[in-house]
């Protein structure tokens, strides 16, 4: 018998489930934007079909971080940045897991940046999400690698002087299979996306449009905004790379002047996740390595195996 | 010279083949029965450049290198020949030769290969003077013509160690059966016509030597491993089936095998963008169910603290290795030292709870990295293996018997959905995996996935279920509990049959030499000569250093008059933990040091106990004597 029967179980599932019973009043300021992403994330699982026992969240630190205090299912809240490296190895170990990442724009694209470019290279399958609020949040309003240039903080008090970085791009340049921008004043695309990304079999990237009402009250409150996939504007081919390209240029040369963009920019629904390809090689086992465990099988021991190449 | 002791030098250029002839020399004289320990020397160049290793062989059990070495085969740097126009390689031609000739030991023999040192070479170095002077005995032998007219110019190694094997009268045959193992074809034609060859001319020689290694006996099969080797079958018998790292020398010996193997046993090897990576890779897996394992050198392993830290407060069971060169910063790659010993007692924040191990020989490394998986998982805490470069590099023969064990693939302090189902769960649903009540202090945790055990796994100061909480009273009882944990983990190891810590020499000896680590086996020999010279000293090598092994250390410091403590550092680091964890004894330990990136020899230490009796400095420069408090 499995030793995790809760995964892989087929039944209606309420998005009730996933609001802890515990300290159900979320800490963020009244009007944060985080609390968009956790209700369309609780949308989102039942239309996944995965329950709060086979899903695993892993979040980094930041008022983002919170997620997972908030979400009902196993939660990982790990440090800073370092979310997509716990996140990867639980999948690896037990592909079974329905495995999403959040973390912070300082989180994911400042202290965690090499893991995330490394992340997207492999296409682990897991679901990241970013929640952009332009700013630190949690540790009160402090210049974060999206804030736009010129942006004045208490540690920047002339103004960055540094460009913002470009996570679509520089996600697509990585490897993401996956990869949307939406927003938390955007409800039903949110969820949307959200339901397309987890079901993605490979790494999805969302850059989670989010407002800090408390540090960052110049920002734009994200409206309006547009949906680029129902603007005549904009016709791409979320498959051609060339084009994902050239649309998420677009749309982040125009979030820092006042117009924002969302939607899918990129999908790759071929290219086999990097589980897949271990598999495959015979490098990861097809069995769930965590299952092995719990079942009575053999062990093998290293004097039977290795032994002789030493005698 | 030692009679029944082989100290074999084999010196080249780096890339040469120095390593895997050694390997296989050293291979030959234990499948003849002798007891066989090596020793690398290598600089931190991956082409190029003087490189040795040495093999010690005896009928008796061999544990150090020893003293010096008494067969020299000089081979020639191949590398050294041809330096491009304008490269830093200078002229280090005779390198092989004149680097070694200072420890060879008097009466030694010396084969070189004329084939690459020209006479003015020689002249340069007065070899001819010094061998008299020296009572050396020099065997020239074109090797490399031999091995030019029957394969390639790269099989001169196996030349020299047919050459070898007839000037120790060891026979041939156990050197060609090596051969035929290893290769096949034209390969394996040449080079057994190489070593026959070598062998017969050789043989031709007038011996003036009488360095004639016995044929000796091994009750049972034997295996040639190295440190690395141990713990790294020793995670594998442990059930452990992930790891995650990045290279860094000496630590990529470990990940290296165990990237090879791991798939061939249904694990999964992940090298990753960097340290902090690997170790928050391998709590992943192992919050996810699996055995894991990660680690690194001492730069790795600060990057390592985050992770290191988060296991704490998570409870999720980690091993690591911390494989020690010399520091600080990236110090010297390919040099051993003791010195990361504070760093990784003390490394992150707050009053973190680790297990650390220091293993004293191979079998140590074996045993204490099962036992390091077993407490991990156990305790829900990460355990530490603590080694150098020395130790996870040299070789040596073992029993086989010795590695045939029961594997270990119990996740510890798991529970089953069964069980889960029958334990305490918040009104919510969630299931209270940080339960504060557990004598032991551990609480037991489910795996992502399982029906009913929900929690949340948190960095942060977390309650019962794992949600954030800076209420006082749970913050106490919290800390409480997981520092709990190392008492019950040294009870639990005090009460084994086997205790970690060896004790050398006779029980009422007068002085006392205490170490730790891979210097205990030199240590010992060294006793056994110090006693044999009229001394009354006994040693006692500690290999579990947190939770420190308090009553055993207290007993041996209170049986001594006086005390020295041998360890590869500047600091003196772990006489300063001996004394921190017992909280006296300053006054009775004094420091014998080392740190120019050697490990100490067998003789050095003996030196430095004799002239710190008599108040004084060793005579040798590369060492540091530092009396005790109020001396
Ligand atoms: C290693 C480390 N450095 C710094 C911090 C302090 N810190 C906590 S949250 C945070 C910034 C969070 O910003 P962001 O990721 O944008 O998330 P937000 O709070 O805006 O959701 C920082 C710097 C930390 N916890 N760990
Ligand atoms: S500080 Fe900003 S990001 Fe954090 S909870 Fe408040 S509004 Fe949200």
């Amino acid at each position: 018998m499995s030793a995790f029967t809760g995964i892989g179980e087929d039944r209606e599932i309420d998005q009730e489930e996933f609001t802890p019973g515990i300290e159900p009043q979320a800490t963020w300021c009244p009007g944060c934007g985080d609390f968009g992403v956790l209700k369309a994330l609780k949308g989102a699982m039942p239309e996944v079909g995965r329950t709060p026992d086979e899903t695993l969240l892993v979040t980094g630190i930041g008022c983002s971080g919170k997620l997972s205090s908030y979400f009902e299912s196993y939660g990982f809240h790990s440090i800073h940045g370092r979310a997509l490296p716990v996140a990867r190895a639980a999948k690896l170990a037990n592909p079974g897991l329905e495995v999403i990442a959040a973390g912070g724009d300082g989180d994911g694209y400042g202290i965690g940046g090499n893991h995330f470019m490394h992340t997207a290279r492999e296409n682990h399958d897991i679901t990241y999400i970013v929640f952009n609020n332009e700013i630190f949040g949690l540790t009160k309003g402090q210049t974060s690698p999206t804030s736009p240039k010129g942006h004045k903080s208490k540690t920047q008090p002339h103004g960055s002087a540094k460009d913002p970085v470009r996570p679509m791009s520089l996600s697509l340049a990585s490897g993401a299979s996956y990869i949307a921008r939406t927003a938390a004043v955007n409800p039903r695309q949110a969820q949307e996306v959200l339901v397309e990304a987890i079901q993605h079999d490979g790494f999805a990237h969302i850059d989670f449009l989010t407002q800090c009402p408390t540090w960052n009250k110049d920002a734009k409150e994200y409206v309006p905004y547009t949906d680029v996939q129902d603007s005549e504007e904009f016709e791409f081919d979320t498959g051609d790379r060339r084009e994902a390209a050239e649309a998420m240029y677009e749309a982040e040369s125009r979030l820092y002047e006042g117009e924002v963009l969302t939607g899918r920019f990129y999908h790759d629904p071929d290219r086999p996740s990097y589980g897949e390809e271990k598999r495959a090689q015979g490098d990861v086992p097809e069995e769930p390595v965590a299952e092995r465990y719990f079942g009575d099988g053999e062990w093998e021991r290293t004097a039977d195996e290795l032994i002789d190449r030493h005698t | 010279m030692t009679d029944q002791t082989l100290m074999w030098r084999i010196a080249g250029g780096s890339g040469d083949g120095i390593d895997s002839t050694s390997q296989n020399f050293a291979k030959a004289l234990m499948r003849s029965g002798l007891d066989v320990f090596t020793h690398r020397h290598y600089p931190s160049r991956i082409r190029g450049g003087h490189t040795y290793v040495e093999v010690r062989a005896a009928d008796q059990p061999v544990r150090s290198r020893g003293d010096g070495f008494n067969f020299l085969l000089a081979l020639g740097d191949s590398f050294a020949r041809s330096p491009q126009e304008g490269a830093y390689y200078g002229n280090e031609k005779v390198k092989p030769l004149a680097e070694n000739l200072d420890d060879l030991n008097e009466g030694g023999v010396v084969v070189y290969d004329t084939g690459f040192f020209e006479e003015e070479d020689i002249a340069e170095i007065r070899l001819e003077e010094r061998a008299q002077q020296e009572g050396w005995h020099v065997y020239p032998m074109d090797l490399r013509a031999l091995a030019r007219e029957h394969g390639r110019e790269v099989m001169r190694n196996t030349a020299g160690v047919g050459a070898t094997a007839a000037l120790v009268g060891k026979d041939v045959s156990y050197f060609e059966e090596l051969v035929e193992e290893a290769m096949s074809g034209e390969v394996m034609e040449a080079n057994l016509t190489i070593l026959e060859e070598a062998y017969e001319q050789a043989s031709e020689f007038e011996f003036t030597h009488d360095l004639r290694v016995p044929t000796g006996s091994h009750e049972t099969d034997q295996a040639l491993m190295s440190g690395s080797n141990a713990i790294a079958y020793a995670a594998l018998d442990s059930g452990c089936r992930f790891i995650a790292g990045y290279p860094m020398t000496p630590w990529t010996d470990v990940f290296t095998i165990m990237s090879q193997n791991l798939s061939d046993f249904g694990g999964i090897a992940e090298q990753v963008e960097d340290e902090i990576a690997a170790a928050a890779l391998a709590l992943g897996a192992s919050h996810a169910g699996v055995k894991a394992m990660s680690g690194s050198s001492g730069g790795g392993f600060a990057l390592m603290s985050e992770p290191l830290g988060l296991a704490e407060m998570t409870e999720t069971p980690l091993v690591l290795v911390e494989a020690m060169r010399a520091g600080p910063s990236t110090g010297m790659p390919t040099k051993t030292e003791q010195a990361d010993l504070e760093h990784v007692l003390y490394t992150s924040q707050g009053d973190s709870n680790r297990v650390v191990f220091a293993p004293g020989n191979l079998e140590e490394a074996y045993e204490q990295t099962r036992t390091a998986f077993q407490v991990a998982y156990d305790y829900q805490i990460p355990t530490i293996i603590l080694y150098d470069q020395k130790l996870g590099g040299e070789m040596r023969n073992v029993g086989v018997d010795f590695f045939d064990r029961e594997p270990d693939p119990s996740l510890g302090a798991t529970l089953t959905e069964e069980e889960i189902s029958e334990a305490a769960h918040h009104e919510s649903g969630k299931f209270e995996r940080f339960r504060h009540d557990p004598e032991n202090g551990v609480s037991p945790r489910s795996i992502p996935g399982q029906t009913g055990g929900r929690f949340l796994a948190s960095g942060n100061e977390h309650n019962t279920v794992g949600h954030i909480s800076e209420d006082p009273d749970n913050r106490k009882a919290q800390m409480d509990r997981r520092m709990r944990k190392l008492e019950h983990v040294r009870e639990e190891l005090d009460g084994r049959d086997q205790s970690h810590q060896t004790r050398h020499g006779p029980a009422d000896a007068e002085y006392g030499l205490l170490v730790w680590g891979s210097q205990q086996d030199t240590v010992f020999e060294a006793v056994d000569r110090l006693n044999a010279a009229g001394h009354d000293v006994k040693a006692l090598g500690v290999s579990d250093m947190l939770p420190y092994p308090e009553a055993e250390v207290r007993e041996f410091l209170e049986s001594v008059r006086e005390c020295v403590v041998v360890e590869m550092n500047a600091t003196g680091q772990f006489r300063g933990l001996t004394q921190k964890e017992l909280g006296q004894y300053g006054e009775k330990l004094s420091s014998l040091l080392k740190y120019d990136g050697e490990a100490f020899e067998p003789g050095e230490v003996v030196d430095g106990f004799e002239s710190s009796i008599d108040g004084g400095q060793p005579a040798a420069g590369n060492m540091k004597f530092v009396p005790a408090a109020g001396d």
